[in-house]
């Protein structure tokens, strides 16, 4: 009796300082986009086309927030077939061992003006390793459909070989960039 | 004679047996090697063009040589040869000949998951049909790899076979081929 009292208190009080937004995958008002340079002539863009997550955020204490994502890295999808098989194989995510990374925040830097930094866990590859996502909020507000939402974008990049991922793609291409966008619906 | 006769594989069956046997070892080793080609390798693009071009006119040889074999007389098999010889051989043919076309489509379903077409040497190009199951690339992929090695293991046997009945044997099974 006393522990779900307890469990229920911390539920409800976790309620009153941040609001709890699902990430909105499902109407697809997010993406989780990669490049890479391409021989060091162009870029070359992806995505993880299937992800899921969530985060609490309160405008007036933007450094108690918190986030979690997970991607299925089987999802990948670079526009081409021949290319994503060999993405997923063991010269890149080996996706047959590896199907899942995840994000998972553990300090959030409020930068004012609209702009966090978000440091978190990234798990890719089997190598978890600490990353810092330079966020901005883009808004934030009711929806014309009864609910309410905020909108991030952020920039974040690492090498491959810190998460154990063999770099076969020359001098040039070590580096990945990522751009994500989401946007939560108030839960 | 170009045609086959009862007792002898005709010059069009002969030509189109070697042919095919010499294409089908190449295109076993260039398969293997090539997935493990380095992105910087001058290979690394032309051999799976050359690979998926070859693929697709072996795939025209061997509905020619089917439609040969059906349209000719079928050499009798040896009167030496045991029932189980005749019954295991030709369970065989029929086995290497249905590898093969699962082979063949397989291969097609890889390059072919995201709608874009194979190049055959840009002579012309075979449409996509699309994508048929989700991530359908690795899944051909995989079909396409461990039959390959069914297919080499299957001719292995034949291969053997043969020998045995021109070294043990001694009959002509093995000559009426060439």
């Amino acid at each position: 009796m006393k522990l779900t009292t307890f469990l229920l208190a911390i539920l409800f009080s976790g309620g009153l300082l941040a609001a709890d937004y699902k990430i909105d995958t499902k109407g697809a008002h997010a993406s989780i986009n990669f490049k890479i340079q391409h021989l060091g002539y162009s870029w070359l863009t992806g995505r993880f086309n299937d992800f899921s997550g969530s985060f609490s955020y309160d405008k007036a204490k933007p450094e108690d927030s918190k986030i979690q994502v997970k991607i299925n890295t089987t999802s990948i999808d670079s526009n081409h077939a021949e290319r994503d098989k060999h993405l997923r194989s063991g010269d890149f995510l080996n996706t047959d061992k590896f199907g899942e990374a995840t994000f998972v925040s553990t300090k959030i830097k409020d930068k004012g003006n609209g702009k966090l930094e978000v440091v978190g866990d990234l798990t890719l590859h089997g190598v978890t390793k600490s990353i810092t996502i330079d966020t901005t909020k883009v808004g934030e507000g009711d929806d014309p459909w009864g609910g309410y939402r905020v909108g991030f974008a952020g920039e974040t990049e690492f090498r491959l070989k810190d998460f154990g991922i063999p770099e076969k793609l020359g001098k040039a291409s070590q580096t990945v960039y990522l751009s994500l966008h989401v946007e939560g619906i108030r839960q | 004679m170009i045609k086959n006769t009862q007792q002898q594989y005709g010059l069009i069956s002969k030509v189109i047996h070697w042919l095919v046997a010499l294409v089908v070892f190449t295109m076993f080793g260039v398969g293997l090697w090539m997935v493990e080609l380095d992105y910087y390798s001058t290979w690394y693009k032309d051999a799976p063009h050359y690979h998926k071009s070859v693929g697709i006119l072996l795939t025209v040889v061997i509905i020619f040589r089917l439609v040969w074999r059906w349209f000719n007389v079928k050499p009798e098999p040896l009167k030496s040869h045991s029932r189980f010889e005749r019954i295991a051989a030709h369970i065989a043919h029929i086995i290497i000949y249905v590898l093969l076309f699962a082979i063949f489509i397989s291969g097609y379903l890889i390059s072919t998951a995201d709608g874009r077409g194979i190049s055959v040497f840009n002579w012309f190009e075979v449409p996509s049909l699309g994508q048929f199951v989700e991530n359908q690339e690795d899944l051909a992929g995989e079909i396409h790899e461990l039959l390959a090695f069914g297919l080499i293991g299957l001719v292995a046997i034949h291969a053997l076979a043969a020998l045995k009945h021109h070294f043990f044997d001694k009959d002509s099974t093995l000559k009426r081929m060439f």
